[in-house]
């Protein structure tokens, strides 16, 4: 219930072609994320598996039977859009049940699935009411609960968080995050915010010009990424990558390290700089250090309270063991 | 939203524009009134100049009980009906494919629109002579080439050639509104029902026709108001003949052909009330789809 395989995968609107042949599979109750940068084919590539979109070659198995032609409907996917996609002139209620009506169900059950979801959802309170006059988390809620009510083999949700303000966004994050536990269903879920990202997924999958860069569990990209591309898009914030002499110390032609893996001090280090911007989170301390003459600037984290100033001296000390070194072609060594 | 104090301003803004409108109507509203208690035949001498005759409600009484009230009251609804349902059948019709990715999009938009620049006088000559005259219209010519009998269109089916000619006018005001509705649907809503398993006439039935009700009632509340007096089209077609005689038709030939202005006047405020009537009629079934 809920595998997906892509085989030999390609998308061409004309003549280009934004989805070079791509092979991905995406094992039951998996929760796999595709992240990449804005225009990458995130959506297009979600569109293809959900049917919206017509591949250009190659195959789509969903539970081991070839679905390339089968039409969205059928395929027992069910997606949630960036925009929500509700039907304004419908209630709560109507658009929750309307994939159980097109299906046929009788009243009673429709009802019956309906008040279900409305229930896991928080939704009762509102099931009369139009979309118009729902918050954007409600009406996010409205979405997913149209979407589960089909007890789909897999759900697909295409940037659904991006329009809901920081401090929600972490409340549905962790409610879809639950969803899936407890439904143990298949979800593919796009974003380009790398937190949502490493947060929710049991699976990663990072995209460049439809490329996959890398499939991993949030960890192993996080320790080990594969190439400069997904060590600078992982982690927040981004990994220091610097190139050049320093670099050749270590047999590299690129060396990255992580903000969080910097030893600061005012009196000693391997690499001497200028603190410039820093960042203030609380916790947590960003220090944009200048005039290292490794990089533009390099990024560390220190600790909540840290009595540097602009303009300061620092010295910085990568840590050991955690340095992370590329090739020419930005491979990992 | 707005403050007490552009709240304000904006009324004083638009007092001009109120008042020059109030005046616009007012005067011919109040003329109107005035000369249908009057007894006013030019023709029998009588003028503004001498003075007329209170005649209270005559006029009015006159004009219903003739005997070609009633019909004409009938003969303007079902035009007005008759021209509602196929422009906007037509036009959902037409917007649908016209918004269709296809070849040549531009040009068959033009050629849609294009008769909304005919004059009406124009359009109903052209109708006559050349499709719908019984002996070189095309129509005839069709008729026989399939070995019918030529029809003639204005004597023998005047009404619906008077809703064909109407609704060819009118159709590409309908097409255009609904099209750019339709242009304004989220694709994704579509998308998403498709997602839900409904097939494309589902689709159009639960999502596309409840996204246009906005725009379909206002087509046939502007359309209502314009075709109430249609009478150009009649006027150069049957002339008032074989039973196609609207309300507007028959002042004009009360005013004009046997001219009595104060019977004439009588019968604009029974238009006048018919309008009214049916306006508010049509908000009751329509409207409240305006504020939704
Ligand atoms: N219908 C289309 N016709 C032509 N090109 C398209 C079409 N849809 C998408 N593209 C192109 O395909 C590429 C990938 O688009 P896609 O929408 O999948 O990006 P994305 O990764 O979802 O980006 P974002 O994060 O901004 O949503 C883009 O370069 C886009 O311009
Ligand atoms: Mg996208």
């Amino acid at each position: 219930m809920g595998r997906i395989t892509l085989d030999k995968v390609t998308k061409k609107f004309g003549e280009v072609e934004v989805i070079p042949p791509l092979d991905l599979t995406i094992e039951d109750g998996e929760f796999v994320v595709f992240v990449g940068p804005s225009g990458c084919g995130k959506s297009t590539l979600l569109r293809l598996i959900a049917g919206l979109e017509d591949v250009s070659s190659g195959h789509i198995q969903i539970d081991g039977r070839d679905a390339t032609e089968v039409p969205p409907a059928k395929r027992g996917l069910a997606m949630v859009f960036q925009s929500y996609a509700l039907y304004p002139h419908m209630s709560v209620r109507k658009n929750i049940a309307f994939p159980l009506r097109m299906a046929g169900l009788s009243k009673d059950e429709q009802d019956k699935r309906v008040s279900g979801a409305a229930e896991v959802l928080n939704l009762t309170a509102y099931l009369d009411r139009r979309p118009g006059q729902l918050s954007g988390g409600q009406r996010q809620r409205v979405a997913i609960g149209r979407a589960i009510v089909r007890e789909p083999a897999a759900f697909l949700f295409d940037e659904p968080l991006s329009n809901l303000d920081a401090a929600l966004r972490v409340g549905m994050r962790l409610e879809i995050s639950e969803l899936h536990k407890r439904l143990e269903t298949t979800m593919i879920y796009v974003t380009h915010d790398q937190v949502e990202a490493m947060t929710m997924a049991d699976k990663i999958v990072v995209l460049r010009a439809g490329n996959i860069e890398q499939v991993g569990s949030p960890l192993e990209l996080y320790q080990s990424p594969r190439n400069t591309f997904v060590a600078g898009f992982i982690g927040s914030p981004r990994m220091n990558l610097i190139e050049g002499a320093e670099a050749a110390k270590h047999d590299a032609t690129t060396i990255g390290i992580r903000p969080e893996h910097i030893a600061i001090s005012p009196t000693e280090g391997t690499w001497q700089g200028k603190v410039g911007v820093s960042e203030h989170l609380g916790s947590d301390t960003f220090f944009h250090v200048t005039g290292t003459g490794l990089a533009d600037a390099i990024t560390v984290r220190a600790g909540g309270e840290v009595s540097l100033r602009y303009g300061d001296t620092i010295y910085l000390t990568p840590e050991e063991g955690k340095l992370h070194r590329f090739d020419a072609k930005g491979l990992r060594i | 939203m707005a403050t007490q104090h552009s709240r304000a301003a904006a009324r004083l803004m638009m007092a001009p524009a109120v008042i020059l409108l109030l005046g616009w109507m007012l005067v011919p509203l109040i003329l109107t009134l005035y000369f249908s208690f009057k007894r006013y035949l030019p023709l029998r001498g009588d003028s503004l100049g001498k003075g007329l005759d209170w005649v209270g409600f005559q006029n009015y009484a006159r004009f219903v009980t003739s005997s070609s009230f009633w019909p004409s009251i009938q003969v303007t609804l079902i035009i007005v009906g008759g021209v509602l349902v196929v422009t906007v059948l037509l036009g959902t019709l037409l917007a649908v494919l016209l918004d269709q990715p296809m070849w040549g999009t531009g040009i068959v938009r033009i050629l849609v629109i294009s008769p909304f620049f005919v004059m009406p006088t124009v359009s109903g000559l052209v109708w006559k002579n050349m499709f719908m005259d019984s002996t070189n219209g095309l129509f005839a010519h069709l008729w026989r080439a399939f070995g019918a009998a030529p029809v003639d269109w204005v004597s023998q089916q005047s009404l619906f050639s008077i809703i064909l000619i109407v609704s060819w006018e009118w159709l590409p005001f309908a097409t255009l509104i609904l099209l750019t509705a339709i242009q304004s649907l989220d694709s994704e809503q579509l998308e998403a029902a498709e997602m839900d398993g409904a097939p494309a006439l589902k689709r159009f039935w639960f999502i596309v026709i409840p996204h246009l009700s906005r725009a379909i009632t206002i087509v046939i509340l502007i359309q209502t108001i314009f075709l109430l007096s249609i009478f150009a089209e009649i006027y150069v077609t049957t002339a008032g003949a074989f039973g196609t005689k609207t309300l507007t038709y028959l002042i004009f030939q009360r005013v004009l052909e046997s001219q009595n202005v104060g019977l004439g006047s009588a019968g604009g405020v029974y238009a006048i009330i018919l309008a009214n009537i049916v306006a508010i009629f049509l908000m009751r079934i329509v409207g409240k789809n305006l504020d939704a």
